[in-house]
């Protein structure tokens, strides 16, 4: 009799420990930190997104495809990496492929994609780098590597009709270092490279 | 040159911890043996109704580990189950049964296991109301249980271990309520999100619409990874741009899944009167972390396999801003401790980078482990080392002062026996039942041959270690997996936590035997050695055979 009423006992402790923590760690923390951040941070808070003239044309932060209606790429824009997110670069399904290493799916896609990155801008199937052929994990990488990035630049001259130097500096200009000159890769960040582009004419 | 930055970034991750052991293990060690209550904690157990002054036995203290735990799996249960009226929940439907349990069990747990997809599961009130808070409480669980083993230690003739209520209190609201307050402003910086904006429909640059997510990211973000807890806002994990959008706070993300592991042999130090038994410890956790990181990095970057030799290295599933060293460091410290956060997806590495996850989760998650669970993992391990060390000198062992009898080495062998019961049994079963058997292999594994086999070892390793990763092409959404693995993560949680209160009530009874000349020291490189040999061991003879079944076969084809 004595241990179930010390056991219920407990259990009431606990529930009553469990509401002080929801209240506190659930509700009043999130909205202390949700605080700081709008009024503080707004910009990060919010998504870091960014403009094209008034209309919010994405996120910084998130990758989105430059493709046509029907899925095929737009030879106009600067490619990112292939995506699994969705569709590719759904912002509501955020997900890699998960292919194995031997995986025969994975393995004729990245056949097919070096063939096609390589079609579409007039270069060797050995040029093409590995980010160019493989998603990302997150499917939604905002980045691709200054090698795919210059890689692309003829193409996206030609079919703007703007000098190739022009666009080969735009690139260049928009290299960003590793994080305090060591952490990380060297990337391109697609959306804002494609934005500075459209500005450009 | 990539080498160099390679050592550059783990050279940075090593001198924070070090600058972070003696504060923040000091800190800690203060925290759990001072005996002065704040004033809003005393009106907080008064309003709980216990007497923080009072000690409890290890029975009474298991007690409180699992009412609290039962209370806080019904929470989340029931949280999920009633999404459909709760506010902030995005039109979403109530959670079904047998997900609700699995995700119950996980977070209560400290697992973190996801058999769902956030972004299309899980609204914001279940996510902070229910995991957020859990994300805490686990973790604090873990650490207070930890501490109790150490108070084993240190006490003599002791018939208590300390109280689990103001042991909960102290390090949800001291510790990691603060630290996560910081954590969350420097990952707002970094361009974490924290909003209640639902989803917004943008109209892209080349004219295609894209749902951008919102949601409060930041404040769960950094108790996910502090907590050792791993359970993202979004499906991609701490590979998602708005939970970790940049290099830098990648790393930043390593420390805080380090911090308070590798600070917790400073407080072990501490609170048994011995430093030196601290840095010991904390070396054998550093010397296994740093072979198993050398040993991913060096498989990824040598991306062998059909699908990475072909596409010219080893990039899928990884994201441009880590590449692959920062993806390599995160994996290890994912899977070291009890995280099983990732910010590249471990199903896509080479078949034998693919196993160095399943290996450090094999090896107990004990370096440097979960928040807790990596320390007491690893006291474990450290008595049956000088229980090997007694058999070879023919003496009887004793540890910090305490003799090594027989009771002590029933409960750490049965300790070491539950987690390699579970991972077995449960991928055993997986393929053994007929029913079960086509389930898995036609829905459940994703990619075909060997590798699906892998996935699902992978699956039940995570589980039962309390870790949270995945080879997350499996399908873990069925039936089965949502009831075995919610199995698994329960088991694999508080039976291996029962033995250690039980274990932390035997040594505090005993009174302390003087060191003499027979007595191994325990603070010297022999005893690192000796430990690390001990972890490695134990862990290939018990996991070798699977392994040959699974990545070996596939790595070594």
């Amino acid at each position: 009799m004595s241990s179930t009423r010390t056991a219920v006992r407990t259990h009431w402790v606990a529930v009553r420990a469990m509401l002080i923590f929801t209240a506190v760690l659930g509700v009043a923390y999130t909205l202390v930190v949700t605080g700081i951040g709008q009024v503080v941070l707004p910009a990060q808070a919010n998504g870091s997104v960014v403009r094209s003239g008034d209309e919010v044309v994405g996120s910084a932060l998130i990758g989105q495809s430059f493709t046509d209606a029907s899925g095929e790429p737009l030879p106009e824009w600067f490619q990112p990496r292939p995506s699994a997110a969705g569709d590719g670069y759904g912002g509501g399904a955020s997900s890699g492929s998960n292919q194995g290493p031997e995986n025969a799916d994975l393995i004729a896609a990245i056949e097919e994609r070096k063939a096609q990155v390589a079609e579409f801008n007039g270069v060797s199937e050995a040029d093409v780098p590995a980010d160019a052929v493989t998603a990302s994990a997150s499917g939604l990488d905002p980045h691709i590597s200054p090698e795919y990035a210059l890689l692309q630049v003829a193409r996206v001259a030609d079919e703007r009709g703007l000098p190739e130097s022009e666009v080969r500096e735009l690139v260049e200009s928009r290299i960003q270092a590793r994080d305090l000159g060591y952490l990380g890769e060297p990337t391109v960040n697609v959306l804002q490279l494609n934005l500075a582009l459209s500005e450009l004419g | 040159m990539d080498a160099l930055f390679a050592v550059m970034q783990a050279a940075t991750l090593a001198l924070i911890l070090a600058l972070l052991y003696r504060p923040l293990g000091d800190y800690m060690a203060r925290l759990y043996t001072s005996d002065r209550d704040w004033k809003f904690e005393r009106g907080l157990y008064r309003l709980i109704g216990v007497d923080p002054r009072s000690e409890q036995s290890w029975p009474a203290y298991l007690r409180g580990v699992l009412a609290f735990s039962v209370v806080g799996l019904l929470f989340v249960y029931v949280l999920q189950r009633a999404q459909a009226v709760l506010p902030y929940s995005l039109g979403l439907p109530a959670v079904p049964e047998g997900l609700s349990f699995n995700t119950a069990a996980s977070f209560v747990a400290n697992t973190n296991w996801q058999s769902y997809s956030p972004e299309l599961t899980m609204g914001y009130t279940v996510q902070l109301a229910g995991l957020a808070v859990q994300n805490f409480v686990s973790a604090a669980v873990g650490i207070a249980v930890a501490v109790a083993l150490v108070r084993g230690f240190a006490r003599r003739n002791s018939g208590t271990i300390g109280n689990f209520w103001v042991d909960l209190f102290r390090g949800a609201f001291r510790l990691l309520l603060p630290l996560s307050v910081i954590g969350a402003i420097v990952l707002l910086i970094g361009g974490v999100v924290q909003n209640f904006n639902g989803f917004t429909e943008v109209t892209t640059l080349a004219g295609n619409t894209q749902n951008l997510p919102g949601g409060p990211v930041a404040s769960q973000e950094v108790i996910k990874l502090l907590g050792t807890n791993g359970g993202g806002f979004f499906n991609a994990n701490s590979a998602h741009p708005f939970e970790n959008p940049t290099a830098w706070t990648s790393l930043f993300q390593n420390v805080l899944m380090l911090a308070i592991p590798f600070a917790l042999p400073r407080t072990f130090g501490r609170m048994v009167g011995s430093n030196k038994q601290g840095y010991a410890i904390l070396a054998v956790m550093a010397t296994l972390y740093l072979i198993s990181l050398f040993a991913l990095s060096a498989l990824e970057s040598g991306g062998n396999g059909t699908a990475p030799e072909l596409a010219g290295g080893a990039l899928e599933g990884k994201e441009a801003r880590f590449g692959i060293f920062g993806s390599t460091l995160f994996g290890t410290t994912s899977t070291l401790t009890s995280t099983g956060a990732v910010n590249s997806m471990h199903d896509s590495f080479t078949a034998l980078g693919g196993m160095m996850p399943m290996l450090n989760m094999m090896l107990g998650e004990v370096a440097p482990g979960g928040v807790g669970s990596g320390l007491y993992g690893m006291l474990v391990l450290a008595i049956i080392a000088v229980f090997i060390a007694g058999l070879l000198v023919g003496r009887t062992p004793e540890y910090l002062g305490k003799k090594i009898g027989p009771r002590e080495i029933k409960l750490a062998s049965l300790y070491i026996l539950v987690t390699p019961t579970l991972v077995l049994v449960g991928t055993a079963l997986s393929f053994a039942i007929p029913g079960i058997r086509e389930d898995v292999e036609s829905v459940s594994i994703w990619n075909p041959g060997i590798h699906g086999m892998s996935e699902v070892l992978y699956a039940f390793t995570s589980a039962s270690n309390n870790n949270g990763s995945a080879f997350a092409g499996l399908t873990a959404n069925t039936p089965w997996f949502n009831t075995a693995l919610g199995v698994a993560m329960l088991l694999g949680r508080f039976i291996p936590i029962v033995l250690v209160l039980a274990l932390a009530g035997s040594l505090a009874a005993q009174d302390k035997v003087p060191a003499t000349a027979g007595t191994l020291p325990t603070h010297r490189p022999q005893f690192v050695g000796l430990l690390v040999g001990v972890t490695v061991i134990v862990t290939a003879l018990t996991y070798f055979p699977v392994l040959t079944l699974g990545p070996l076969a596939e790595g070594l084809n």
